[in-house]
Order: C-alpha cells, then structure tokens, then sequence
C-alpha cells in the first residue's frame, strides 16, 4: 500500500520543514518526503497542490460521552466529527457513565473506537473512583490498559493531599495528571464575575476561582516532580502562574480552547445558553494573555474541551443550562481564520500546538512527518471559505457559540495511518 | 408619546424620553384610582397573563389590578419553582401560552435572562416583572413616579441605595433608570454585597451608612434575604441591622427632607427601624399605589397602543 501526497507545502515543525514537498506513505507510515519523489507503480496519488500538508492535528481535550451518555455523543459521531474537523486522533475524557476509573471501561472505550472509530481514541483515566474526589482510582491498572493521562475533568479534586497523593503515584507512568482548575466553593456562579455579570445579575465567578487552583497544582507538582498538565487554561493570572513556573523548572504544561482565545464574556449578554461552559469565556484582558501565551509557547497546545450537551440540556434559563459546547468542528477553521491569515499565530506555531504539542506532552505517536512516523496527516486548505452550520455537524452535539460564523481555511483531507479518513 | 417597543424588559433599554412618556401615562391614570368606579374600557378584549415563577403577592396583584382597571382579561398563572423541576421547559411553556393567544405577558422568574427569552419566541409583549438579580424595571418607573411626586423634578437629586445591591434587580434597574433621568446615584453597603465592578455601572460606591446618607435626596433601603449569611456575606442579621440598618438615630444627620423608600416587603427591625417605616420621610406606601399606575401605562402602551 502506497500513498504519494504531491506537490503540497509541508509543515512539519518537529522536523524543521516548511516548503513544498512531496510525502511518500508505505504500508501506514511515512516513507519519505522530500522533492520530485516518485512513487512505485500502483501507488496511489494525491494532488495537495495549493495545500498545507501537516503531521495529524491532536485534540487532548474530547468528552465522547461514550458508555452511558450516547444520546450526547457516542465514539462514532464523535471521531467522524473529529476526521471532519481535521484531528487524526482524540483523547477522552473520563466523566463517562460508569466513570472510566476501571480497566473494564477503559478496554470498552478502546473495543468501541476499534470497531466503531474513525481517528485515533486515547481514553483519559480518573484520578478518583467515579469522580468523587475521594479515593484514588486504580492508576496503574489504568496506565497498563492504555490510559495516556488521569483527570477527573469536569470536577476538581478539592483535596490537596489526595491531589498530591495522585501526583506521587502517577510518577511511575509517565503520564500527565490534567487538572481541571476550579475551586469549586469559589467557582460555582454562572458567569465570569466581571461587569459583564454584574449589569446581567447572574451569579459571577472570579477568575481567582481557577487561579487559586493552578497555583496549588503547581505547588503540588512541585512538591512531587510530577507532570502537571492544566487543562482549558483561561485567565491572565493562570498564564502568569504557569509562564513563571515553567521558569523555574516545574514541569507544567498547559492547553486552551478556541472559544477562550477568541470570544470574551461580552457574548453572554445574549443570554443564550450556547454561551455556558466551564470555564466561563472571560475578559479582555485574559483573552489577550492567553493569545500571548499561546504565541510564546506558555500554552503548548490547542484542545477543543468538546462537551457535546443534550439539546434539553442547553434550552432555557442560562443559569439552569448545563455547562459544555461542541468544538472538534470549529477549532480548525476558526484558528486559521481569526489567528493565522491576520498574523497573529504563524502555521508552523499553530501546527506545534494542534500536533506536535499535544503529541510530546502525551508520549502519543504523531506529532510528526519524520520518515518511520505513524502516517497520521491532516491536509489543510487556506482558501477554503466556510460558515459554521451546527445542523451538519457530524456530532450529535449542536451547542457552539460560533454558529453563522464565517471564515477562510479548512481542513482539506485527513488521514489515520495512511488512510483517508475525511475529505 | 410614542411607544415602539414590543416588550419592557429592563431600563437599560430605554432612553429618557420614553421614561418619561411612561411617567406621564401613568400619572393621567392615577386619576382612575381615585374614581368611585374605577374601570375603563381602554384593553377591554385583551388577555394579559401573569407568568409567576416566583411568589411575589404584591407585583402580582398589582399587575392584576392594573390590568383589570383597563378592562383586560388577566389571568393568573403561577408555577412554582423552576420550570425544569416540573419537566417543562419554559420554552415549552412559552409555546403554550402563545397558543392561547394573549396580548402581554408578564413574566416573574428566578433566572436573570427568562423575560428575554420568552420575548425572543414570543409573538405578543412581554413584561419582565423581575427576572432574577437582573432588572426590575416596573419598580424603577414607580420609584421615579413617586420621586417626581414628592420632589417636582428628578435631574440633579442624590439617590443613595442602601444593602444588598449584588442580589438586587431593583437596584440594577433603579440605576440604570435614575441616572439617564440625571440623578446622582450612589449605592451602599458591605462591600460582600457590592456585585463586581459596580462603579462602571456609574454610581458611587460607600461602605459607611452614615456617609453614604448625608446628602441624599432619597434613601432606597433594600430588603435583606435571609439567607445571605449563608452564603458568608453578612455574619448575623443582628450586625447587619445595627450596621446597615436605617434607625432613627442615623436620620439625624440627614437632609430634612429626605425621603425613604423601599420596594417591599420590608423586614421591619432588620433595614428599616418599624419607627422609621412608619414615619412621614417614608413613601412606602405611595410606591405600593403608584405601581399600580405604571402598571397600567406599561400594559397600555404594550397591548393598548396597537389599537384595538
């Protein structure tokens, strides 16, 4: 089996290239890229002229619901959303019903995406047994089932000794402990706190509520040398914590979303549920420090947070409606358009920090075209207009706040393993 | 006056003129309470529906009362607690309603946001009666009927609002309204109880009563929930009364003419001394009779002005 990808521009930062090159596939891995190569007979040929040819987009942040909540999302719509938006590969979410807190779980999720999957699926173990914050989740059995990091994501572990305890005992599988970084006595309004809530009269939460807790996490990481990875990074002085202790040596890493880079708590006045996620959309000025980290590599990689809701879910009072928006989608168009055809992001620093980010900081293949690598490919387009149409989304899920956007740059093509999974 | 709008749903929508076009309707209906029979034809054939997710007697009734005066059909519809407790939606509950076809609906609800959304899919008016910490806007117009009243004029008064203005919708309209009147509003209160970057709404921000009172024109004294010690924003109502609370004695140091008012129900002995409730600075009372006549120039000018 044999693919050539011709005549696209390759952007392959782990591997320095950005020029027009051509890229070999045999048998699911990367053979060769360079210049003019020519493929064997019977190899098949596609034409990536005018295209953008990068290692495959990662998405480290996906709730695929998927045992117990597959009216919201199940492993199939999910990873067919996901090739569609041009992500060879997802990682999961625990918050599933049961929790993923058990290696029969885990071995379902996997079975399921084996069968049923389009992308790669890395289920995400819990920290604690079923969410609870109270006993450590059996995480070496997750580890060894396949588990490529631990979260209760969706939930804080408000106890700190536990927290260091999950740090301590993850140590020996090289894996990130994601922390979803909100205090939840301090954190529990609808909204950020800000002007923004206070003309609205719905409840605020301070950015504090999240800033409290990235300090603790990485003072706990420090404390046990453990991987710290935040998760959905949203406000200034988060960015500042986690800017200064990687300074120091702390090994910290974080990721943001697409809808905290590029809308502020000022949607909210709409009052429209689609708005409500946690965190909440923030300020300006926690927007700017995110971009700015983004920019700078404080914030190493791009994840969606997708949290398909049920459509019931989102209809009615804003405070009442459930938290979560779909993205696997919009992240891709979205970024193109407002972050890298104004300049803001250059294509090299947005392929880092949807591929190859994600890929180091989860120890997954991918992330890179070096000959050898997994020949997962996301293709882009840069010309291609596009208006965000949540009734064709291949996820269940239609909650974004992005809908009737419009914008130019798109995936083009996305390949798991040398095969085309979205086109 | 002219009237364009389909729904009242808070006083930061509105601009001065149509203020005060509110305040002059309502001050010619006030003529009909005064009247042996007090009924008009004027919404005869109308259907008004009050949406209460909230008990609240006092709005209620005196929407209902406005409502009828004009010769409305107003029907009570009370629900309690939210509505997904009962399984329905309130959009479910909105589509209902407009399938029984009513000119206004006047929507009390818990969720700061629910009048805008019934607004949103519905056809006929909506009258947000309260909608969480958000806005109250009926109250701010019969606070400014009754301050013009009492004083003649509204531009260049102080208005100071005492308590807890982070869970207050009348204090969010009350500003909103007072300052495109031109009054000077100052808000006060522990600062647990001053919502997030209160000063960008344009008012003066006191944590000392006593300061805080000095000049005003009018005092507005909110009710204090209960349950705010709860929540860690007061330690006990003891402290907060003998902090926060308007005796008599604080009075003293305060303009001769001042009037005190309070959106009700007041908690007697917590925010208002019962001896200053009942003294002649208060106008409670006249708040109670003037909400009646905003009222009834709200549901004209919603349902009555599209002509019959």
């Amino acid at each position: 089996m044999n693919l050539l990808i011709k005549g696209g521009r390759v952007v392959d930062p782990a591997g320095g290239t950005d020029a027009v090159q051509d890229v070999w596939i045999a048998d699911g891995r990367i053979h060769k890229v360079g210049r003019g190569l020519k493929a064997p007979a019977g190899a098949e040929t596609v034409d990536a002229t005018g295209k953008v040819v990068c290692p495959g987009f990662i998405d480290m942040h996906v709730h695929l619901r998927e045992p117990g909540f597959e009216y919201k999302e199940t492993i199939a719509s999910g990873t067919r959303a996901a090739a569609a938006g041009g992500f060879t590969a997802v990682a999961c979410m625990a918050n599933t019903f049961p929790v993923n807190d058990n290696r029969a779980v885990t071995d379902y999720i996997l079975a399921r995406a084996k069968v049923e999957g389009v992308v790669r699926v890395y289920p995400i173990g819990a920290v604690t047994r079923n969410l609870e914050g109270t006993q450590l989740a059996e995480l070496a059995e997750l580890a060894e089932a396949g588990c490529v990091a631990f979260s209760d994501d969706g939930k804080c572990v408000m106890n700190a000794e536990l927290y260091r305890r999950a740090m301590e005992y993850a140590l020996p599988f090289g894996v990130p402990v994601i922390s979803h970084a909100e205090d939840c006595d301090l954190g529990h309004g609808a909204m950020h706190e800000g002007f923004v809530s206070t003309e609205l009269g719905l409840s605020g939460q301070p950015a504090a509520a999240e800033e409290v807790m990235v300090a603790r996490d990485i003072i706990l990481a420090e404390l046990t040398g453990a991987h710290l990875h935040v998760a959905h990074i949203s406000t200034a002085g988060s960015v500042r914590l986690v800017r200064d202790a990687k300074a120091r040596g702390v090994r910290v890493t974080a990721e943001v979303t697409p809808h905290h880079l590029l809308l502020t708590d000022e949607v909210v006045r709409s009052y429209d549920s689609n708005c409500k996620m946690a965190p909440p959309l923030r300020g300006k000025r926690d927007v700017e420090a995110c971009l700015e980290a983004l920019v700078d590599g404080t914030i190493d990689c791009v994840a969606t947070d997708h949290a398909p809701p049920a459509l019931s879910e989102k209809e009615g009072e804003f405070a009442e409606a459930a938290n979560g928006i779909v993205g696997l989608e919009t992240a891709v168009p979205l970024l193109l358009d407002r972050l890298v055809r104004p300049g803001v992001l250059d294509l090299p620093t947005l392929v880092t920090r949807f591929s190859t980010g994600p890929a180091r900081l989860l120890n997954l293949p991918g992330g890179s075209l070096a000959p050898g690598a997994t020949a997962d490919i996301t293709i882009l387009d840069l010309e291609r207009t596009w208006t965000v149409d949540p009734a064709a989304f291949r996820s269940r899920g239609r909650s974004t706040p992005f809908a009737g956007f419009t914008g130019t740059g798109a995936p083009w093509m996305t390949l798991v393993g040398g095969v085309t999974v979205a086109s | 006056m002219s009237w364009k709008r389909k729904d009242l749903l808070g006083m930061q929508d509105l601009d001065a003129a149509e203020i005060i076009g509110v305040l002059d309707t309502a001050s010619s209906m006030k003529e009909i309470a005064a009247r042996e029979i007090k009924k008009v034809p004027t919404l005869r054939g109308k259907t008004v529906v009050n949406l209460f997710y909230e008990s609240s007697t006092r709005t209620r009734t005196s929407f209902e009362i406005a409502g009828k005066w004009l010769s409305a059909d107003v029907i009570n519809f009370s629900a309690s607690g939210s509505s997904s407790d009962k399984g329905e939606s309130l959009l479910d509950t909105a589509r209902n309603i407009e399938a029984m076809s009513p000119d206004v609906v006047v929507v009390r609800h818990k969720a700061a946001g629910a009048p805008a959304l019934l607004a949103r899919h519905l056809r006929c008016g909506v009258v947000n009666a309260g909608d969480g910490a958000h806005e109250h806007p009926t109250q701010a117009l019969l606070d400014l009927m009754t301050i013009r009243e009492k004083k003649g004029h509204l531009e260049g008064l102080n208005v100071t609002i005492v308590g807890d203005i982070t869970h207050s919708r009348v204090a969010r309209s009350d500003i909103h309204g007072m300052r495109k009147m031109g009054i000077t509003v100052t808000v006060a209160g522990p600062p647990t109880l001053i919502p997030a970057q209160c000063q960008e709404l344009g008012v003066k921000v006191s944590h000392r009563l006593e300061e805080a009172i000095a000049h005003a024109d009018v005092i507005m004294m909110l009710r204090l929930q209960h349950e705010r010690m709860q929540g860690g924003f007061i330690p006990s109502l003891r402290e907060y009364s003998r902090v926060w609370g308007l005796s008599l004695a604080k009075l003293e140091h305060c303009r001769p003419d001042v009037l005190i008012m309070h959106p009700g129900p007041v908690n007697r002995g917590v925010e208002l001394a019962p001896e200053v409730a009942d003294s002649p600075y208060s106008v409670i009372l006249d708040q109670v009779a003037n909400g009646v006549a905003v009222r009834m120039a709200v549901l004209y000018m919603l349902a009555g002005s599209k002509g019959a």
